[in-house]
């Protein structure tokens, strides 16, 4: 056990919680995380690397964490690739490593480090080429096998979670001594205040740091009274374990909440917000930078703040004997705590000739051997971590020379601090190299800016680069005054880019840049070699950076190693994009409530109840659901089809139809506008009566088609296809709003408002005559393409007398309210006749039996009337309607153009497969494709219509579709029109 | 995630709650023009990195088109007029000159 015997400002002793890694059970306290519960339990494995599957441990103690990934829980709660560091212990906790196999110790994956002279940056490029089917087959599935993180869950998630939506005048993102107080002065300034922050409490660093006073008190009095002032202002919300993951545009940022895991028993788990904020103030802190050295990766490597956080925070004692390697004096800090816990300091290790300063004084005067212009060179160690180091002297030269070997089981690192920048890139800020300070500071002269051009985000505290107390506080405090501070003063530090391990360069050693994706400095600087000189360039080649902790240890030390072999200077090499989330949320939260039923509302005509009572397989339509067919007994599909279509042919049968888009134009210039809109003539239409209309768009090419209705003068109703009526009533407006606004029309979409039901068959007019009504449908008086309106069955109803089956046909519209009813009359009334319902595919085939097309099968975006032989709907006399320019145009009128045929395979047998191609003679090139192929059980034959080159002018002729690599089959271009070619089934 | 303002119906409202339709105040030309101005009709686009006059609707609101001057690289929204207007309104060009003065 390597729990202190006292201390731990965060942790509950009396409070035990048992939990598991890898099977084997351990006990923690509250108020632990996973990696410090780990740690206590003196376990240091727990991670094997990516690439050369090397033992690894923890290194940080927060969300930065790039070792420490676990998979948590199991079944369908399981979850990979978790940070330990983030992980809040409870009891019953079930954790296992990753990328290992089959156990952490015994890996067989760590040959690939014996042999890792084989697997320089960009290998996987280079090798892997050739042959190149061995790729998808062989390299890949071996590559992923071996590689790679946890693995992904295989079952659904039964958690819920949601989205929420907020607004505040001021959103403040981190919970450390700049957040409490920059969100208190807001507070009180009468803003609406969210303070939100990332782990459980307040107080950041001060809780660690706890040794300074502001305003007199100490830090702990201070974080509390903070706390107390924001807790007791209604305009401040303060949320915990809400991380500020994202900005956007115009201020719109994404916090993730961990609400629920372990925590709430109820309720969603995790919460997305999003947030409005009329300012952003980010006071998201610094992250601690690693130090390149060789072997600076074995287990018990760590930064030097979480060396001190473990110390301080968990009462847990990273090793028993540690080497701090620092640049600057804040390393001292973490040398000072372990001596005050009692653990044994072997050396300070300090990259400056003469450190002074106050906390250097106190070490010395604590009795702490320190070492000046003395770093790592090596680190010796094997699967239980650190064994001893051998320093190496800096003489600034480049160069090292080795000194002395020093038993040891932890090194602190103390690299020096990175500004935590990612809300002020995220939304387009600029962060500027500050040469001094050895840090990008975000750049306060290029600030995100909202929509009205101002500046709405700021950085405060260790994000803006303030490196001591007395000057966070200085930024949080705004207009007002600043605390006084007093705390300890810091010299400048002496940043170390890289450590060689003796002499000049790295050979052998791996000194590790990015833990997780197990970049090293000689990777960067082969890029650098090999000509990848751009970050951007350098990022992808090596992968620096792109892990799932985003490079935020790694980063700036590999862009300072690239400059430093490209001999420039770091401002001139830039840093790579900062993007969002600053850390992995989870799936769901992205998700939240849009699963399931919720994730597309489904549109339902008023007869879908019925359609499901009487055994309607349903299909999606654009967003409604129709029935496909209606199966009776255990009859198979093909059974219903033909005794529904069977039904149309002979006797009749009821569709419904309500889901045809229904848009009502009205006003002086309706007609006017519609002869616009279409390709033929619709103001000619007379009160009373229907004509078939093609819209087209400006490109020529068919868009949408349906029966136009006069109502009156200045009435038109246009029907359009089922998945169309909201793409076409929002083309109408466009072209009114916003081209032909002086055109007096008002459009509206009253799809919904009416439903339609097909009455077609031999027997339709006596089916409907059968029915109490006022309405006259015979021959007479309701031609074919006319309409009537009147009561039919109790119901107000328009009868539209069109066919789109072939066959005598009425459609009936009623009040949506009434549908129903008039369906169960027309059932009941027809009983004797054989009437029934059909479904969408019997509606397929009677239509393809005509020829009549389909937008979206016989048309592809890319076909004009004229293509599939309508060139009768195009007006000649009109001077412009849409597309009628765009048909002129050569491409629209050359020869060789695919046209609409039909085709009748020598088989009759045989139905074509959809989208098959036709061959040309030499059954070298395709020459066109089948767009409908059924069995029409009408003609006893297989029937298909195809858009083939010049196939108009090809009628007789056989040609070959080609059906697999094997297989062609013969079939002979005909008519597009199967059946009742002169049309008199319709016009009876 | 841009907030637009609709200058219809004067609702403030997320980006998602409209829907853009390109580059604004372009001419159709008529059926006897040029096959070029066809073409430039249906394809050219200016695609500026600076501020851009777009036409957007307010699909899930009161559902009319408008134009908006918006800069495209800094995200800046200069000011929503009406769909019918041919050319922004002065106060609107006035407030991207002053821009552009900084």
């Amino acid at each position: 056990m390597t729990r202190l015997l006292s201390g731990g400002a965060l942790i509950d002793r009396k409070t035990k919680l048992s939990f598991t890694f890898d099977g084997k059970e351990y006990r923690g306290v509250k108020g632990d995380t996973l990696a410090s519960a780990l740690l206590a339990n003196g376990v240091r494995l727990v991670n094997r690397s990516y690439k050369y599957h090397r033992p690894r441990g923890v290194v940080t103690s927060g969300p930065e964490e790039p070792n420490a990934l676990v998979n948590l829980g199991k079944g369908d709660r399981h979850e990979p690739n978790i940070r330990m560091t983030q992980i809040e212990l409870f009891d019953g906790l079930e954790a296992t490593s990753q990328n290992r196999f089959p156990t952490l110790k015994a890996d067989v994956g760590v040959m690939n480090a014996a042999a890792s002279k084989l697997y320089p940056a960009g290998f996987y490029y280079k090798t892997f080429i050739h042959p190149r089917p061995a790729w998808k087959h062989l390299f890949e599935p071996v590559i992923r096998r071996i590689a790679g993180l946890g693995r992904a869950p295989t079952e659904a998630d039964p958690d819920t979670y949601e989205h929420q939506y907020a607004f505040c005048d001021v959103l403040v993102a981190g919970g450390g001594p700049a957040g409490l107080l920059a969100a208190r002065r807001a507070g009180e300034a009468g803003e609406r205040v969210m303070l939100v922050e990332q782990t459980e409490r307040l107080g950041g660093r001060l809780l660690v740091d706890d040794d300074a006073e502001i305003d007199g008190r100490l830090a702990r009095e201070w974080i509390d009274e903070q706390v107390a002032a924001l807790e007791a202002m209604e305009n401040v919300t303060v949320r915990l374990r809400t991380c500020a993951s994202a900005a956007f545009d115009h201020g719109y940022t994404l916090l993730y909440e961990r609400r629920a895991d372990h925590k709430a028993p109820t309720g969603p788990r995790h919460r997305l917000w999003r947030v409005r904020a009329g300012r952003i103030v980010g006071a998201t802190g610094m992250i601690e930078r690693p130090i390149p050295f060789d072997g600076n990766d074995y287990p018990g490597v760590m930064l030097a703040s979480a060396v001190r956080d473990y110390v301080r925070l968990y009462g847990v004692a990273p090793g028993a004997r540690t080497v701090v390697y620092t640049t600057n004096d804040d390393g001292y800090r973490t040398a000072l705590a372990l001596h005050a816990a009692e653990c044994e300091v072997a050396a300070i290790l300090d990259s400056r000739p003469d450190p002074a300063g106050m906390l250097v004084e106190r070490a010395r005067e604590a009795g702490l051997r320190i070492l000046p212009a003395t770093g790592i060179g090596t680190v010796k160690g094997g699967l239980d971590g650190v064994r001893s180091i051998r320093t190496v002297r800096l003489d600034g030269t480049g160069e090292t020379r080795f000194i002395e070997s020093i038993d040891c089981d932890c090194v602190a690192m103390a690299g020096g601090w990175s500004p935590v920048v990612h809300l002020y890139s995220h939304s387009g800020g600029k962060v500027r190299w500050d040469a001094d300070a050895a840090m990008y500071r975000p750049d306060p002269d290029h600030p995100p800016r909202n929509g009205t051009g101002e500046a709405y985000t700021i950085m405060i505290g260790g994000a803006s680069g303030a490196l001591t107390l007395a000057d966070v506080l200085a930024s949080a405090a705004g207009e007002g005054a600043a605390p006084s501070v007093h705390a300890a003063s810091e010299h400048p530090a002496a940043p170390v880019w890289f450590t060689p391990s003796e002499g000049k360069a790295a050979y052998g050693g791996k000194h590790f840049l990015d833990y997780q994706n197990d970049v090293t400095v000689a990777d960067i600087r082969l890029a650098a070699r090999e000509g990848f000189e751009s970050v951007e360039h350098a990022k992808r080649y090596t992968t620096l950076g792109m892990a799932t902790d985003q490079g935020k240890l790694s980063n700036i030390n590999g862009h300072a190693i690239l400059a430093e072999a490209l001999g420039k200077a770091m401002a001139d090499v830039g840093t790579t994009t900062f993007r969002p989330p600053y850390t992995p949320i989870s799936m769901g939260s992205i998700a939240g409530q849009e699963k399931g039923l919720l994730f597309k509302p489904v549109r339902q005509t008023a007869l879908h109840d019925w359609h499901a009572a009487h055994g309607a397989e349903f299909e999606p339509v654009g967003d409604w659901r129709r029935p496909y067919r209606y199966q009776q007994g255990t009859e198979k599909r093909g059974a219903s089809i033909t005794r529904e279509i069977g039904r149309v042919r002979k006797a009749v049968g009821l569709l419904d139809a309500s889901t045809l888009g229904k848009i009502t134009v009205k006003g002086p210039d309706a007609g006017a506008f519609l002869d616009r809109m279409y390709t033929n003539m619709m103001s000619t239409l007379k009160p009373g009566r229907c004509r078939y209309g093609l819209m087209c768009n400006d490109n020529g090419f068919l868009m949408d088609d349906g029966v136009v209705v006069r109502l009156d003068a200045d009435t038109f109703l246009c029907h359009t296809t089922s998945g169309g009526s909201d793409r076409v009533h929002a083309w109408f407006e466009e072209w009114l709003q916003t081209e032909w606004f002086d055109l007096k029309v008002h459009t509206a979409n009253v799809t919904e408002q009416w439903g339609q039901i097909a009455v077609a068959g031999p027997k339709a007019r006596a089916l409907i005559e059968a029915l109490d009504g006022d309405v006259d449908v015979s021959a007479g008086a309701l031609p074919f393409m006319g309409w009537t309106e009147g009561t039919l069955a109790g119901c107000p109803v328009r009868i539209f007398r069109i066919s789109f089956s072939g066959e005598l046909s009425f459609e009936i519209a009623t009040p949506t309210g009434y549908a129903l009813s008039l369906w169960e009359a027309l059932m009941a009334a027809g009983a004797d006749m054989g009437v029934g319902p059909y479904g969408t595919e019997a509606l397929h085939v009677l239509r393809a039996e005509k020829g009549f097309i389909v937008i979206g099968d016989e048309t592809d975006g890319t076909v004009t009337p004229h293509d599939v032989g309508l060139s009768w709907a195009v007006s000649k006399k009109k001077d412009d309607f849409i597309g009628k320019r765009a048909m002129m145009r050569s491409d629209l009128t050359r020869k060789g153009r695919k046209q609409l045929v039909g085709l009748l395979t020598d088989d009759p047998d045989y139905v074509l497969p959809d989208g098959a191609h036709a061959l040309s003679a030499d059954g070298r090139r395709a020459i066109g494709h089948v767009t409908s192929t059924y069995y029409s059980p009408t003609l006893k034959r297989s029937i298909a219509m195809a858009l083939i080159e010049d196939g108009a002018s090809k009628m007789g002729e056989t040609l070959t579709v080609g059906i697999d690599r094997k297989t062609t089959v013969r079939a002979r271009i005909a008519s597009p029109v199967f059946y009742d070619k002169e049309g008199a089934r319709q016009n009876v | 995630m841009l907030l637009i303002q609709c200058p219809y119906c004067g609702v403030e409202a997320e980006e998602t709650e409209f829907a853009p339709g390109g580059e604004a105040h372009i001419l159709r030309p008529g059926p006897d023009c040029t096959d070029a101005e066809w073409s430039a009709y249906l394809f050219e686009r200016k695609n500026p990195r600076a501020v851009h006059h777009e036409r957007w609707r307010h699909a899930f609101g009161c559902g009319k088109w408008f134009h908006m001057a918006r800069h495209t690289h800094t995200l800046e929204v200069f000011g929503v007029y009406r769909a019918d207007e041919a050319e922004p309104p002065q106060e609107i060009r006035d407030r991207i000159d002053a821009r552009a003065a900084l």
